[in-house]
């Protein structure tokens, strides 16, 4: 095999890139998540409530965290779920995705695989038909693995 | 070699207005934008932005994605159906890229 | 990750050190909260290791190389064209090379074979660097895809075979280089871990079906598929071993020996690891 121990190294500095980076850059803040949030709710304090984000307590590795959102809503055309922010507050972006809703969604509830630097808190924010805004937490530890299996 | 299809998964059948479970996985590095190459360059990012799904012309879920999403993006959501008709699904990454398949389902 | 690969060799103490702790490490805190988070990510629809699945099975089928042919006729053990099945049934020997191989080395053989593509070139980009996905990797793993939910089935009575399977298992427990490390170091002990990885002991029914049913799979931490033929090279290079050659008499050896250990469990590749 022609792959160097360098580039060897090279590849899984490069695959979890996303990791090894991040531990040589700036992280966002609280204040970073924070501050989408109020751009997200047009300045207005979330209210707990109404939204469940589900996270493991522990990811194996940082490159793929499942995460579920759900918001409680009855789903019609007057009053649903227009869109969810989720943030994540230790990453060097807050930013991970927003879901947007219709009626036509039936549920208001999306599941993904994200990207976690080190151990956070996950945030997702709900933003209903009427303007109103919920939020909810979770904190994940991202752990130093093995080899793989 | 053709690009195989992104992974979708719509029951093939369903009753009129009940809510199904979509599933969605797609081919994609999502580059972040983050690293750097062997010389000490940032690579630069690119990855899928935005991914819709429609039925029947109609908005049914969409999302924004930045970075932090994992690397071969994968969806799971809901769509209500009170009709037969087909599920769009379009993912446009950061070069303007778009991909677009499609799904349908036989409603009763 | 520092722990599978140190980035300077003045951590080899450190490594030693840490891996010293595995006999001691005991289920604790932390790993029910492990098995919850695999079981979040255990939805196999949402495994990426079958996009690479389907990216193997076009290149199967896409006339490739200076002989510009497919591979649909490539004979992995079951006959010239069988793809369905035959994962399950290797390694073994084939009558046509005179040598046992394992799926990498037949379907590398089959490549120069029916392709024109040199086994070397192969080796070569055998394993996906980032940015540079492997064909091999998208292959080997459409091929495991197609014995989903078969038993591994390894009869080994050729006399070749025998001698790979004596040659497999006297290399697992043969301890050598700068760590006096062997295969069997870390894969002989019931409960093992590395921090919170289960090390699965290899010399056992049980362990070993666990890791031969589930590779070649899809690595998070590489954002890529794996095969077994790279599980083999990282193992060596982690027990600070010299590279093992793609392919080569040492690998297919230990892949038959610990694939008869695992004999009867069900195939379920691609997998999803850490």
């Amino acid at each position: 095999m022609t792959l160097t121990r360098r580039e060897a190294l090279a590849l899984t500095a490069g695959a979890a890139a996303f990791l090894a980076t991040a531990s040589r850059m700036a992280f966002a803040s609280a204040e970073d998540a924070e501050k989408a949030i109020s751009e997200f709710t047009g300045g207005a304090a979330p209210q707990s409530g109404k939204i469940t984000l589900t996270a493991p307590e522990i990811a194996e590795n940082g490159n793929s965290v499942p995460i579920s959102v759900s918001v409680d809503s009855p789903m019609t055309a007057d009053d649903h779920v227009a869109s969810v922010l989720v943030l994540a507050e230790g990453n060097p972006n807050p930013d991970v995705a927003t879901f947007h809703f219709t009626a036509l969604s039936g549920m208001a509830t999306a599941t993904t695989r994200i990207r976690l630097a080190r151990t956070q808190n996950v945030i997702a924010v709900a933003k209903m038909s009427d303007g109103s805004t919920y939020i909810d937490r979770k904190e994940v530890k991202v752990t130093i693995g093995g080899c793989g299996g | 070699m053709a690009d195989p299809k992104p992974r979708i998964k719509v029951p093939k059948t369903a009753s009129k207005g009940e809510v199904v479970t979509i599933k969605t996985l797609i081919s994609h590095p999502m580059e972040s934008g983050q690293r750097k190459d062997s010389a000490g360059n940032v690579i630069p990012r690119e990855i899928i932005n935005k991914f819709t799904c429609e039925f029947n012309g109609q908005p049914v879920f969409g999302c924004d994605l930045d970075p932090a999403i994992s690397a071969n993006p994968y969806m799971e959501f809901t769509a209500k159906v009170e009709e037969s008709g087909t599920f769009t699904f379009s993912w446009t990454d950061d070069l303007g890229k778009v991909i677009t398949t499609e799904e349908k389902i036989e409603v009763s | 990750m520092t722990q599978c690969r140190p980035s300077h060799p003045k951590r080899l103490g450190a490594v030693a050190g840490a891996l010293a702790l595995i006999a001691a490490a005991t289920t604790g805190s932390g790993a029910d909260e492990l098995e919850e988070y695999k079981r979040m990510l255990a939805d196999p629809f949402a495994n990426p290791g079958w996009l690479y699945a389907d990216e193997g099975e076009a290149l199967w089928n896409t006339p490739s190389g200076p002989k510009n042919a497919t591979l649909e006729q490539c004979d992995l053990g079951l006959g010239a064209g069988v793809v369905e099945g035959a994962y399950a049934q290797l390694p073994r020997y084939f009558a046509d090379v005179d040598r046992v191989m394992d799926v990498e080395t037949r379907i590398a053989w089959c490549r120069e074979e029916l392709q024109g593509i040199p086994f070397a070139e192969t080796a070569k980009s055998a394993f996906s660097k980032r940015g540079a996905k492997s064909q091999m990797e998208q292959l080997v793993v459409y091929v495991a895809s197609k014995s989903e939910g078969m038993p591994i089935t390894v009869p080994m009575t050729h006399e070749k075979e025998q001698e790979a399977l004596a040659l497999g298992e006297a290399l697992f427990y043969r301890r050598s280089s700068v760590l006096d490390y062997s295969c069997s170091t870390c894969h002989s002990i019931d409960g093992a871990r590395i921090r919170l990885q289960d090390l699965p002991n290899l010399t056992d029914h049980e362990g070993a079906a666990s890791a031969m049913t589930s590779w070649p799979t899809y690595r998070v931490s590489h954002e890529s598929v794996r095969t077994m033929q790279h599980r083999m090279w990282d193992c060596y290079w982690q027990m600070r071993m010299p590279d093992v050659a793609y392919g080569s008499d040492v690998t297919v050896a230990l892949i038959a020996y610990m694939t008869k250990v695992a004999e009867g469990a069900e195939m379920a590749s691609p997998g999803l690891k850490r």
